[in-house]
């Protein structure tokens, strides 16, 4: 049924290499306004070089990235970020001399266009938005740390914020709980849901820990060696023998 | 460090310098003004270096261009001295721009190195172009207009300006362009990903670190009313470099204060032994192995460790 809602992302066909390295080979995913897609796949799929091209930190070889019907292929990320696609990093990657509020508050100064102002201090700009954002994912009480002094946790979590910093339509998590403890894993999924119900955002992550792709995923989309061998609901993944081959382990998971 | 602690300890050392030459000699307040001159050069460079994480090498181009687009417009094309002191820092602007384009397509180490080349060039053609900026002689005894054509009156507009130049400096520093700029410093990727468009922002930030560039190039024409093609050389580049380094590149006032011991210790040693770079040397390697924020940085990790260290008990 969600897929016959309205797209926000097509991605066709996309190619991109490193020397003679295939790292994304012929990838192809579709991701619904307001559903929540997981990319799943063994460590080197091409997940992360795959968002790198959506979101322009890469330039893609071939094959095309279509958001909201207009077509982004190679657009930098500086552009793809104005138009509506953030993302946050699966190795943290922060502002670490700022503290956590001045971290969230260069995203929102960007989306509002206002970095290139010289003479106001920052100090006295956008203080309401970026004390929301940081209200919104847990993380007010720490706005004034220097966030390299942050835990892992709160320091993966700040990369969620910074990236809702830039107003998304779709946000891109890569492996968003990574490294953390289990507490920390139950908030940021509880936080992952809470985006998409109460902000209505579209949600694409990738994601290694199975019970959380199957527990939020509406859909999933399965790489191996660079190319999608799937896209569907969970169950029609689970059960796919291809999947099972590849990447489960075959082990019979379809009972589950 | 608080910004506000900054502003006071420069409203203080400003006030102590405006009231100098009541009870010091002539030279030392020539002595002054060269640092104070040296100095924004050296925070102006700081201003890309230390905040926008942008290795540039010869940033002492833009002090030259300033220099002689001040000495040209008096001295060969006999405007009033007050529109060449506007002239001047437009050019350095200009040519700071014409380079940066060219260089903020590469990163880090390689856009100093293609910077040092441009900058050299420069350096080159004003060395060798004897009938407009007078080759390697330069351009000497420029007319100044009747206010600053005293040394007391040149002393105060250095003052002046200068201290000014750096409000308004300190003053982009803490607006949304210098914190994105310290954003790009800190991470040019994450900055990229929340939309700033990097290049733009650097080369912006470049023209404006030329521009005050330029405004010290000025200042020494005041100063000293020549100028010369020294002034453009890589070393004198990498002299405002250590001045930085010494001070502290992460603090806004400590280039200030590697300028004032740099030039001191030239004025003073240099009398006593012609190795006085021998002692900068050493210093230098001092402050790196044992104080690698700079003086200015260790005086503030100090001063932050009291405080916190106060409020604790």
């Amino acid at each position: 049924m969600l897929r016959s809602s309205k797209g926000m992302l097509q991605v066709r066909n996309l190619h991109k290499s490193f020397g003679g390295f295939k790292a994304v080979n012929g990838a192809n995913l579709e991701v619904a306004d307001g559903e929540i897609v997981a990319v799943i796949g063994p460590n080197g799929a091409g997940k992360t070089t795959l968002f790198n091209l959506i979101t322009g930190i890469l330039s893609p070889d071939g094959g095309q990235v279509i958001f909201k019907g207009e077509d982004i292929t190679g657009l930098p990320a500086h552009r793809t970020c104005k138009k509506g696609i953030t993302r946050s990093f699966q190795v943290v990657n922060i502002f670490s001399r700022l503290t956590v509020f001045e971290n969230v508050r260069i995203a929102v100064l960007s989306q509002q266009g206002k970095t290139f102002n010289l003479f106001t201090p920052s100090k006295r700009l956008v203080t309401d938005e970026t004390a929301s954002i940081l209200k919104s994912v847990g993380l007010i009480k720490k706005k004034d740390s220097v966030c390299g002094a942050l835990s892992h946790g709160d320091q993966k979590v700040l990369e969620i914020a910074i990236a809702l910093g830039g107003k998304p339509q779709l946000l891109i998590l890569d492996e968003p709980t990574a490294g953390m403890s289990p507490e920390e894993t139950a908030r940021c999924i509880d936080l992952i849901k809470a985006l998409r119900n109460s902000m209505g955002l579209t949600i694409l992550f990738c994601e290694h820990d199975m019970e959380i792709v199957f527990g939020i995923a509406n859909r999933i989309m399965v790489m191996v060696r660079g190319a999608t061998i799937i896209q569907g609901v969970c169950d029609e993944v689970r059960c796919n023998q291809a999947v099972q081959d590849a990447y489960l382990g075959g082990s019979d998971v379809c009972s589950v | 460090m608080g910004a506000r602690k900054s502003i006071v300890a420069l409203v203080i050392i400003l006030a102590i310098l405006a009231i100098a030459p009541l009870g010091l000699p002539r030279f030392y307040t020539y002595l002054i003004a060269l640092i104070v001159t040296t100095g924004l050069l050296s925070t102006s460079l700081n201003f890309v270096l230390g905040f926008g994480g942008i290795y540039q090498f010869h940033h002492a181009v833009f002090y030259g261009a300033g220099a002689y687009g001040a000495a040209i417009m008096i001295s060969k094309l006999g405007y009033s001295g007050w529109l060449g002191f506007v002239v001047g820092p437009l050019v350095a602007a200009a040519l700071s721009f014409v380079i940066g384009l060219i260089c903020v397509r590469l990163s880090k180490l390689y856009y100093g190195m293609l910077q040092i080349s441009l900058g050299s060039l420069v350096w080159a053609i004003v060395y060798r172009w004897y009938g407009f900026t007078g080759g390697d002689d330069g351009i000497h005894g420029i007319p100044m207009p009747e206010l600053v054509g005293s040394p007391l009156g040149a002393y105060y507009f250095t003052l002046i300006v200068g201290g000014l130049s750096l409000l308004v400096m300190h003053r982009i520093l803490n607006s949304p362009f210098g914190s994105t700029l310290q954003g790009i410093r800190d991470n040019a990727v994450r900055s990229q990903a929340v939309g700033v468009n990097v290049r733009r922002h650097q080369l912006a930030a470049v023209v404006i670190a030329g521009f005050f560039g330029g405004v010290a190039g000025v200042l020494f024409v005041v100063v000293d009313n020549s100028v010369f093609p020294d002034m453009m050389f890589w070393t004198l580049s990498l002299e405002i470099t250590i001045m930085a380094l010494l001070g502290g590149w992460l603090t806004f006032l400590g280039p200030m204060l590697g300028a004032a011991v740099t030039v001191s210790l030239r004025t003073f040693v240099s009398g006593f032994t012609d190795y006085w770079t021998l002692i900068l040397g050493i210093l230098l390697v001092l402050v790196i192995l044992f104080l690698p924020e700079g003086l200015l940085g260790y005086v503030f990790e100090v001063w932050k460790r009291r405080t916190s260290e106060s409020a604790e008990e």
